[in-house]
């Protein structure tokens, strides 16, 4: 196993979105693992990203499942392409359309922090 | 060789009282009696899972309190693909001389058994644990998020949907056993309440209770057969996040790996049985499996080609839209349908020319695929 310090994400409660790197074969992946799911190379780069990207998908979700979540609808869940090309799940502004270019900013939902995208100029 | 020798099916809806078991008995005893068989006969099991009773050794649980004692016995689990994997496996068993009966069996008390709250809370949990999950996203959202991409891209619209739900409603409509029968329209299913948007109430599958059965085996046991002529399956990823472009999802995958196999073209096919666990996934299958052009599959519906006395009828039970959804048995009723119409008996649901027909079943978010062709041989 790597000895590599793990840059900490949102996903641990940190306010930023990291991403993995292989040096063998330049493949990005967005799902920490130990290894580069293209290649199998060990010890993937964790990298950090500027935030950036577009939008590819959109879903106003409008009936949630547990009472924490349902204390926020309706909220926008996206799918977005990041500026590194590597694509993410996250919110967004309820009028999101796809294709807009969006940076992301971090949010309090359900008790966690999360990535929330809004549109830039 | 392998045929479809008996199928069983429950109504789907409320069964107050029944358990996962009693459901999975229910539907077994019915396809074991349609096969002319006695339990005893049956040499092979596989089942699925259910959401209201998890059990890591569900196979053997359901062949104790059958009570048989097969040579062969264990669970499957593909999401909404489980259905026709079984259907697969279960032929592959035959030919391969490990079984001469294989019994396939889902069945779920998922309406009654728990809460709707928590049973969309068990699905949503197909979704990355990290990274998607804690965003609050339900099976619907994770399909919405297609939705929205593949309207995009292909210039469909929500109405061109709602086709869908009110074509699968109108076959339900002529099945005691479905769940919905009663006529909805375009403007009804636009109208009805938002999920997760583009999705809507009438663009979403209910939860129901229900079981459904068949079994596989290695000669046919009546006049009129139905044969699996060949299947296939694709697994491209699990979670929406990874999925890859919409021009390589693994429908095209499995359906291309199961045409070599069949040895059939789709201008052969007669019948269709596609999973329709929403309105969006029924569109993008009958595209990607080439039943219709790129965003024409709406207008082909509209002109009821896909309907009883169409050119290619579809889903003449109801599908998971409006006959009902519960779980592993779900996509089942899609087979059991099928086994039902090559065999001229779906009574008045009964299409002309069902000689030969395509099944496909997706599980997780369009991430595994099987397809399987089915043949009547007399």
């Amino acid at each position: 196993m790597s000895e590599r310090k793990q840059l900490a994400d949102w996903t641990t409660g940190a306010e930023a979105i990291v991403y993995q790197s292989c040096a063998r074969c330049g493949s990005l992946q967005y799902f920490r693992r130990s290894f580069c799911s293209a290649c199998g190379a060990a010890d993937p780069l964790d990298k950090r990203a500027s935030g950036e990207g577009r939008v590819y998908a959109t879903t106003l979700v409008c009936r949630a499942a547990t009472p924490e979540t349902r204390a926020h609808i309706p909220y926008n869940i996206i799918l977005v392409d990041t500026a590194e090309g590597f694509r993410m799940m996250a919110h967004g502004d309820n009028d999101l359309c796809i294709g807009d270019k969006v940076k992301a900013r971090f949010a309090p939902f359900a008790g966690r922090l999360i990535p929330y995208f809004e549109k830039t100029k | 060789m392998s045929f479809i020798t008996g199928v069983g099916l429950t109504a789907y809806g409320r069964h107050e009282g029944c358990s996962s078991l009693d459901l999975m008995s229910k539907a077994a005893a019915l396809a074991i009696a349609d096969a002319g068989l006695k339990r005893a006969e049956i040499d092979g099991v596989l089942c699925g899972y259910s959401t209201v009773s998890p059990h890591i050794m569900l196979a053997t649980v359901f062949a104790e309190h059958f009570g048989i004692k097969p040579v062969y016995a264990h669970a499957v689990q593909v999401g909404g693909a489980t259905g026709l994997a079984m259907a697969m496996l279960a032929h592959q068993l035959v030919e391969a001389g490990v079984a001469k009966h294989v019994l396939a069996v889902g069945g779920e008390n998922r309406l009654t058994g728990q809460s709707r709250d928590a049973s969309i809370q068990a699905l949503a949990q197909v979704g990355h644990p990290d990274y998607e999950v804690p965003l609050g996203p339900t099976i619907p959202a994770y399909y919405g998020l297609v939705a929205s991409r593949y309207m995009h891209e292909f210039g469909v619209t929500q109405e061109d949907l709602a086709e869908f739900a009110v074509l699968m409603r109108k076959h339900a409509l002529t099945h005691r056993g479905a769940q919905f029968r009663e006529a909805i329209s375009v403007a009804d299913v636009m109208a009805s309440k938002p999920v997760a948007l583009p999705l809507k109430l009438l663009d979403c599958c209910p939860v129901s209770d229900g079981g459904a059965a068949f079994v596989v085996s290695r000669e046919t046991t009546s006049e009129i057969s139905v044969r699996v002529r060949g299947c296939a399956q694709a697994h491209t990823h699990q979670h929406v996040t990874a999925a890859p472009p919409l021009s390589e999802l693994g429908a095209e995958i499995a359906v291309a790996r199961a045409k070599q196999a069949a040895r059939v073209a789709i201008s052969d096919v007669r019948y269709a049985a596609f999973y329709d666990s929403f309105t969006i996934t029924l569109a993008m299958l009958l595209e990607d499996l080439g039943l219709a052009g790129r965003g024409e599959a709406a207008s082909r519906a509209r002109s009821g080609y896909f309907s009883r006395h169409g050119e290619m009828p579809l889903n003449t039970h109801g599908g998971l839209l409006s006959y009902g959804h519960c779980g592993v048995g779900g996509a089942m009723a899609h087979l059991v349908e099928t086994q039902l119409q090559m065999t001229g008996r779906a009574a008045d649901r009964q299409v002309r020319d069902a000689s030969l027909a395509l099944l496909h079943g997706d599980g997780g978010v369009l991430s595994s695929h099987v397809t399987m062709f089915l043949e009547r041989v007399r």
